[in-house]
This record gives structure tokens, C-alpha cells and sequence, in this order.
């Protein structure tokens, strides 16, 4: 009987483990995983210093704190075969950059030029951004005429640099800050299932309580587990990251509140050299 | 033993109720998500729209080069005037439909791509403001396709698997909720002109 216990309780142990792991799993893929503490200037690639990093990252957070709009720079070493806005859209959706709601995210993707590989870059517009930066826009005065001319001099800061001031002005009249309304964790309410779920248990084991006096095994495992399993499957849906909220409201310190939870449809322009 | 009959009632009525509401709450939610994939839906026609409605001014670009390639002008037109005439009620996505939607959109598709291929051989056309600008938002209007064509399917992937699966089918059956179409991969010759700047 007591191995029997044991044995059940190995199972909803690992059944648990495998549970928890799976998301964890999931998010494993080519695209690179959204660094904590989040940041809008992201270089996977090593191509700006240190200094050119703090300087973006400080002028984009400010930018992000008085609009709510959130303008993120990602330099990658490889698309991974993907097409550079296929990539920057995807990227842009998994890391939800942008407010939820209003998506007023742009995301500047760069793949620098290394030896005879080309160079790649894609500006990627939310929704919400569409209007105020239409995509022969994004192509003429983004791409074309500040991104490319930097780039291709192996100036990947002042490409960067400027283009952000160039949609800092595009931007900067769409959304304030304070229209921005934390956007409610709509956490999927369990309760109803739960609580019958509770009363069925208390039968049971009152049931179970008579029974046992007359000596009937103890099988209260089986429901156990069941219950154990519906609590964990509960959380791992509430816990998804996309229901990340970001800090775009608060006005505290210098530093990033988070992501939003933006969306992106495919507008914006690339290009390449 | 009196009292064991009454628990064994009330544990089966619990389970009734609980059963019913679980029925009532897996249909509510196939409702959502059966609704999501409409709106998902909507989204892939606003950009085919806006696709269509970008032609007539290229048309006219192109036109003003007196030596434009009639044939392909035509092609495109008339590419353009099928695509528009098949639409697709959000209820019914059936495979038939959907593949009647994706043949004449890429056709649509096939007739722009030769266009802008033909355009590479008029460098005064390729130097035009406007036409780079309309340029710009084609290719744009291309990754929009991509884009919600993509979250088309995942809306529909995720409300094909929810109804298809034990014990939800049955409640699917009960209310009639029917399996959606997907967008199939386009074959070599349907694909999205790709611009080349």
C-alpha cells in the first residue's frame, strides 16, 4: 500500500515537471529570446559600443515614457533563413513591442553586413503606427535616406541614431502617455468549474470517511491527482508572458518597464546592402 | 446505508450539473473562437482590398510610359477584376472556397509579379517618384498578405484542433461548428512578386 502512494506521488510529480517544462520548450526557437531586464536597444551582434547602447537606450525609454510608443532596436548575426520582414514582424509579435491595444511599436531589425554576406535591415510598424508612418515612408525617409547612407559606411550608430529622431517626430503626436490605461490582466476566471470541483471533492470524501470506517481502501489519490493536474494546467495559462503588461504609465526612473504586448501586420519597409 | 444512497444521488447530480455547464461554457467558448477566426478572416480581405485598390493608380503610373507593355496592363486589370468578384462569407470557409479565393488572388498575384518585372526594363519609370512610392506600398501590401494570411491560419489551426478534439466534438457536433479552411502554400508561379529595389 505504501509503495503504491509513493509511486502515484512520482507520477503527479513528474507529470507536474512536464507540465512546467512545456512552455519552456516552446518558446525555444530560432528567434532570440527577449532579454530580462528588458531592453529597447538589444545588439546580439556586437556592433555598437557600449556607450552608443546607453545613448540609444536612454533617448528611446524617454521616448517611451512620455508617449507610451515604443521604438525597439534588434542587430541579430543571422535571419535564420527567414525573410528579413517575415523575421521583424515575428520578432516584433513574440516580444509584443508596442501597448497592447494601441500596438504603437516599431522595431529597427539589422543583420550587418559581415564579408560577403549582405546586410539587411527591416523597420517594422505596429498597427497602431501604420498612418503616421506609412511604408514609402518608412522605404524613403527611414530606410533610404537615413539607415542605408550610415550603414553602408560601417556606421551602424549613426544610422540608428538618426533614424529613431527621424520617427521619434513621426510619432511623437500620436499617442501621450496618458491615454495609456494599464491594460487589465484578464486572467480567464476558473472559478465556477473550481467550486463545483470543490463540492464533488467534499462529497467524496465524506463518502469516503464513512467507507473507510467500513474499511474500504483509501483511494483517494486518483482525485487527488486530477485535481492537482486541473490547478497546474490552470496556471500555466495564466502565466503566459503575452499577457505581459508594460510600465509605459509610470514615470519613475530611467529604466524600461517592459514590453506591452503590441501587434504588428506586416507594414514598414527593408532594405539591404 | 440510507445515507450512502443519498451521497451516490447528490454526487450524480453534482456531476449532471458540472457536465452541463462544462457543455454550455465549451460552446460559449467555440462561439469566441469561431468569432476570432471571422475577424481573422476580415483582416485577410482588408488587405487583398487594399491590394486591389492600389492598382488603378498604378495602372495609370505605368500607363503614361506610352511604350508600357499593353498585354501586361491588361493582364493585371483583368487579373484584378476576377479577384474582386470572389469573395468569401467568413461561415462558410470551406476548402472549395478557399481554393477558388486563393486562384483568383493568385492570379491577381502572378499578373502584378510580371509587372513589376517588365517595369525593370523602363529605367525612367523606375526613377519616377510615384511609382516607387506605389512600389513601396505594394511590397508592403505583400508582407500585410503574409502577415495575416499567417495569423489566419493559426486563428483557424487553434479552432480546428479545439472543436476536433475529445470531449469538446461532441459538443461541436451538437451546435454544428465546422471545420475551417486553411490557406495552403502557394505553388512557384502564384507567388508574391517579389520587389527588387
Amino acid at each position: 500500500m505504501k509503495n503504491y502512494k509513493s509511486a502515484l506521488r512520482a507520477i503527479v510529480f513528474l507529470t507536474a515537471l512536464i507540465l512546467l517544462l512545456i512552455p519552456g520548450l516552446k518558446a525555444q526557437s530560432e528567434f532570440p529570446v527577449r532579454p530580462e531586464p528588458q531592453r529597447l536597444v538589444n545588439d546580439f551582434a556586437g556592433v555598437l559600443s557600449g556607450e552608443q547602447q546607453a545613448v540609444l537606450e536612454n533617448k528611446l525609454v524617454g521616448f517611451n515614457q512620455k508617449t507610451s510608443t515604443q521604438i525597439a532596436i534588434v542587430i541579430v548575426k543571422s535571419l535564420s533563413g527567414y525573410d528579413k520582414a517575415d523575421f521583424a514582424v515575428k520578432l516584433s509579435e513574440k516580444w509584443g513591442i508596442g501597448q497592447k491595444g494601441k500596438n504603437n511599436g516599431i522595431l529597427i531589425l539589422v543583420k550587418p553586413k559581415v564579408g560577403q554576406e549582405r546586410g539587411e535591415v527591416f523597420v517594422a510598424v505596429g498597427y497602431g503606427l501604420e498612418a503616421v508612418v506609412p511604408d514609402a515612408v518608412a522605404r524613403q525617409s527611414i530606410v533610404g535616406a537615413e539607415l542605408l547612407p550610415a550603414f553602408k559606411q560601417n556606421d551602424y550608430y549613426t544610422g540608428l541614431d538618426r533614424s529613431t529622431d527621424v520617427l521619434m517626430s513621426l510619432t511623437a503626436g500620436e499617442y501621450t502617455a496618458d491615454q495609456y490605461v494599464n491594460a487589465v490582466h484578464k486572467r480567464k476566471s476558473k472559478s465556477s468549474g473550481f467550486v463545483i470541483m470543490l463540492i464533488v471533492l467534499a462529497v467524496i470524501f465524506l463518502a469516503q470517511r464513512r467507507s473507510s470506517a467500513y474499511g474500504i481502501g483509501s483511494g483517494q489519490g486518483f482525485l487527488g491527482t486530477l485535481l492537482l493536474m486541473d490547478l497546474l494546467g490552470g496556471n500555466r495559462g495564466g502565466g503566459s508572458w503575452n499577457d505581459f503588461s508594460g510600465g509605459g504609465g509610470s514615470s519613475g526612473g530611467e529604466s524600461f518597464g517592459g514590453f506591452g504586448g503590441g501587434s504588428f501586420g506586416g507594414g514598414g519597409a527593408g532594405g539591404s546592402w | 446505508m440510507k445515507r450512502t444512497g443519498l451521497i451516490v444521488l447528490i454526487v450524480i447530480a453534482v456531476l449532471i450539473f458540472w457536465g452541463f455547464s462544462w457543455g454550455v461554457s465549451t460552446g460559449n467558448k467555440m462561439v469566441t473562437m469561431d468569432e476570432g477566426v471571422s475577424a481573422s478572416w476580415s483582416q485577410v480581405e482588408n488587405v487583398y482590398q487594399r491590394r486591389s485598390d492600389l492598382i488603378p493608380n498604378l495602372v495609370n503610373t505605368v500607363k503614361g510610359y506610352a511604350d508600357f507593355e499593353k498585354s501586361t496592363l491588361t493582364a493585371v486589370i483583368e487579373a484584378r477584376a476576377k479577384a474582386t468578384q470572389i469573395t468569401v462569407d467568413p461561415t462558410k470557409l470551406t476548402p472549395a472556397s478557399m481554393q477558388q479565393f486563393q486562384q483568383a488572388q493568385g492570379g491577381l498575384s502572378s499578373a502584378l509579379g510580371r509587372l513589376m518585372v517588365v517595369a525593370e526594363k523602363y529605367p525612367d519609370l523606375k526613377a519616377n517618384e510615384g511609382f516607387l512610392n506605389l512600389q513601396a506600398q505594394l511590397e508592403g501590401t505583400e508582407n500585410r498578405i503574409t502577415v495575416e494570411r499567417q495569423k489566419f491560419n493559426e486563428t483557424a489551426r487553434t479552432y480546428n484542433t479545439y472543436i476536433r478534439q475529445f470531449p469538446q466534438m461532441f459538443i461541436a457536433s451538437m451546435r454544428n461548428f465546422e471545420k475551417k479552411a486553411y490557406f495552403e502554400a502557394e505553388k512557384g508561379a502564384d507567388k508574391a512578386p517579389k520587389v527588387q529595389f
